[in-house]
Parts: structure tokens; sequence; C-alpha cells
């Protein structure tokens, strides 16, 4: 009967200590909402799947290239960075990187990666711009469409 | 190991030899080494990369090579010799009795025996099919076991925050990296920046580049034609870069 009252006791405090931390979740810490990448064109997988995907993706293709030699293709860490590295918000530096992009959403999720501690965040515009965004973009269509696309993420909602 | 055996090797340059004939005047040099590989192809053991310096052409005065290493890859010392990271570095060499000295640049000799892969404890320091030795440095510890067992000295570790690597050639603080042979132009059909330098800057070209499996490479046509070595060739570790003139 003790030992009945005891567990019974028990079972409600750990209810209540899973219970407890649920609206804190759902309510304090806002949804991240990472900005649309500046190129504006489809990404290299649907959205979802690089959501999901992305650090396998890249994880793996970094094996290919390096110790493979394989080159060009699809999941590179260039590629991510010539599209959604983003124009410094306080206008400290000239050089977008893409370092706002990806941090938006590992702080909310709590991962820490280290991809820059080696590689540049930065992309290779301003002046040597890598040859694939020269290629589709164009030099003098960058800022204006940075303007654009700066203008429309202010009002776009996201899901 | 997936790379040709001495015989076939020696064939191939003895083919060579009887194409040198054929060759262009001395001293021209292509601009390329070979095409760019194509978008997702492997590098293949059907080319092996290799490095000829020839030391009547180096001078003690000249560190064009390593200028162009540096800017190109994006290594800057802090003026502190002991530490600070040296991929290519001038080394003279004297002999004592006579005085004589040569000048020459030394840098990762990429050995296709390497001694630095042998004890690597996660497989970071690995050789490519191609012959070019690396360090992957997703998965380096800074061990530095590589670094010792490099008869050459010519590996060093980063001890400083890096920041504004070149987007090519990422580079960080707890990693050990050497010459990549510029790995990224390579793979682009392009010469090492070093390479070029000696060329186009110094006008020297006292280093050529190229794949020494293939007979028509100006590297095969000169390594048949001309006497060469390889330092510290006592201990077998068949370098991808070679030496002329002493």
């Amino acid at each position: 009967m003790k030992h009945g009252r005891i567990i019974g006791f028990l079972l409600v405090l750990l209810g209540l200590l899973l219970a407890a931390p649920m609206p804190v979740l759902a309510g304090d810490v806002p949804l991240p909402h990472p900005v649309k990448a500046v190129k504006g064109s489809q990404c290299v997988e649907p959205v979802d799947t690089m959501r999901r995907e992305h650090m396998n993706f890249l994880k793996h293709q970094r094996d290919d290239t390096l110790r493979g030699g394989i080159r060009g293709a699809k999941h590179s860490l260039r590629q991510c960075i010539d599209c959604h590295a983003i124009p410094d918000p306080k206008g400290a530096s000239k050089d977008r990187t893409v370092g706002p992009f990806c941090t938006s959403c590992h702080e909310y999720a709590a991962v820490s990666i280290d991809c820059f501690q080696c590689h540049t965040a930065k992309a290779e515009d301003g002046g040597k711009q890598s040859s694939r965004w020269r290629h589709k973009a164009g030099g003098e269509n960058l800022l204006s469409e940075l303007r654009t696309h700066l203008q429309g993420s202010t009002k776009e909602a996201r899901p | 190991m997936n790379r040709l055996t001495d015989a076939t090797r020696r064939k191939l340059l003895k083919g060579a030899a009887a194409l040198s004939t054929l060759a262009l005047a001395p001293g021209v040099m292509l601009v390329r080494p070979a095409v760019a590989r194509e978008t997702g192809k492997p590098a293949t053991s059907n080319v092996r990369w290799g490095l000829l310096i020839d030391t009547a052409k180096c001078d003690a005065g000249c560190d064009t090579c390593v200028t162009a290493c540096r800017t190109e890859n994006g290594w800057t010392g802090h003026d502190r010799p002991q530490t600070d990271p040296q991929w290519i570095r001038k080394v003279t060499v004297t002999d004592k009795r006579s005085g004589a000295a040569l000048s020459l640049p030394v840098m990762c000799q990429h050995c296709a025996e390497p001694p630095c892969v042998d004890v690597c404890p996660t497989g970071a320091s690995m050789k490519r099919a191609d012959g070019i030795v690396l360090v992957d440095k997703h998965i380096c510890i800074g061990c530095r076991y590589c670094m010792m067992a490099c008869p050459f000295k010519a590996r060093s570790f980063v001890h400083e925050d890096v920041t504004d690597q070149k987007p090519h050639a990422p580079r960080g603080k707890g990693t050990v990296e050497s010459c990549t042979f510029c790995v990224h132009r390579v793979d682009d059909g392009r010469m090492p920046a070093c390479v070029e330098a000696c060329t186009e800057k110094a006008g020297r070209g006292a280093m050529i580049f190229g794949d020494l499996n293939d007979p028509n490479s100006d590297i095969a046509k000169a390594v048949s034609k001309h006497v060469t070595t390889r330092i510290r060739a006592d201990l077998g570790l068949d370098q991808g870069v070679m030496y002329r003139g002493f």
C-alpha cells in the first residue's frame, strides 16, 4: 500500500515535469525564419529535403571531392554560399556572408557547426565573383537583385 | 594500392625517350598541364602528377614561388619562424669542402609511399589516386604525427585562428597542412601557382609540372632526357617532386 502511494506520487511528479517545458517551448522561442536565397531561383533539392538532409549531402560530397577528386557535383558548400550569402545587416562589411542564413536555424536547434572555422563564409563577389555567379546573374544585376530581394523579404510572411 | 608498377613506368618512360625527338624547342612550355577533368569524374591512377625543379635555373635571391604560394593559398606568418605555416620554402645547400652552394624550393614531395599517410591515426593524411598527398582537415585531429614522420619537414601546424581563407584553400586552427600541388588548379587543368609564377613572373622556368605517366608531357620528356634526383632517395619513397642539377 505504502509503496503504491509513493509510486503514484512519483508518477504524478514525472507527469508534471514532462508537461512543464511544453508551453515554454511553444510560446517563448520564436520559430526561425531563414532569409530567402539572394539568387532567388530553385535550390538544388526541394526545400523540405534540404532542411532535413543538407548536412548529409554536404558530408557525402566533401569526401567525394577531397578524397576522390570529384569536382562540380551539385551539393557543394560553395554553391550554398553563392546563393544564400547575404550582405552584412549592420553594414559593417561589403561582403555577402552565409553566416546569418545558417545560424538562424542552427541557433534554434542548438546545433554548433564548424564549417566556417576553416571554410570562408564569404561569397566570391565584390570585384571577383565566381564564374558560376557571373555567368548566371551578371555583375550589374547583383545589386538590383539584392535590393529587390531585401524589399521583398521584409514584407514576406513565411508559412 | 592502385598505381603502376615500376616496370610499367619504366616502359612508359622509355616510350617518352623515343618520342622526345619530336619535342618542341627546349624551353617551350605548355601553359596547361592537361585538360580539366570532367565534372563528376574522380581522379584516377592513370595520372601521376610530378614536378621537376632545375636547380641550375633557380636563384638564391628569388622567392617568387614562395610568394605565389602564399598569395594563392592565403597562408601568412606571425613572425614566429619556428611555428609559422610553411607550404614551400627556399633551402640553400652548400658543399662544405668547396663552398659551392645551390638554392632550391622544398615543399611536400608527394611521395608514392608517403610516411605521413602511414602514421596518421585517423586517415586524414591521404594520397589521392593521382598521387597528390593531402590532409583531410575534416578528420585531422592535429596530433602532428605526420609532421614528425615527414623526412622533408614539408608540413606545418596551424597554431592560430584563421580568418579570410581563400575559398579554394580552407585552413583552420588545430589542423596540419602542406602543399597541395594546388589541387584546385590542377583539377581545373591549370598549373600550380608556384610553377606558373616561376615561368611567368620570375621568367626562370625552373619548374616543370605535369603527368609523369603521359610520355608526351613535358615532365616525362625531361625526366627521360636528364639525370634527376629525389631528396633522400635512399628512403625509397618514390617522390613526385624531382630535382635536376645536384
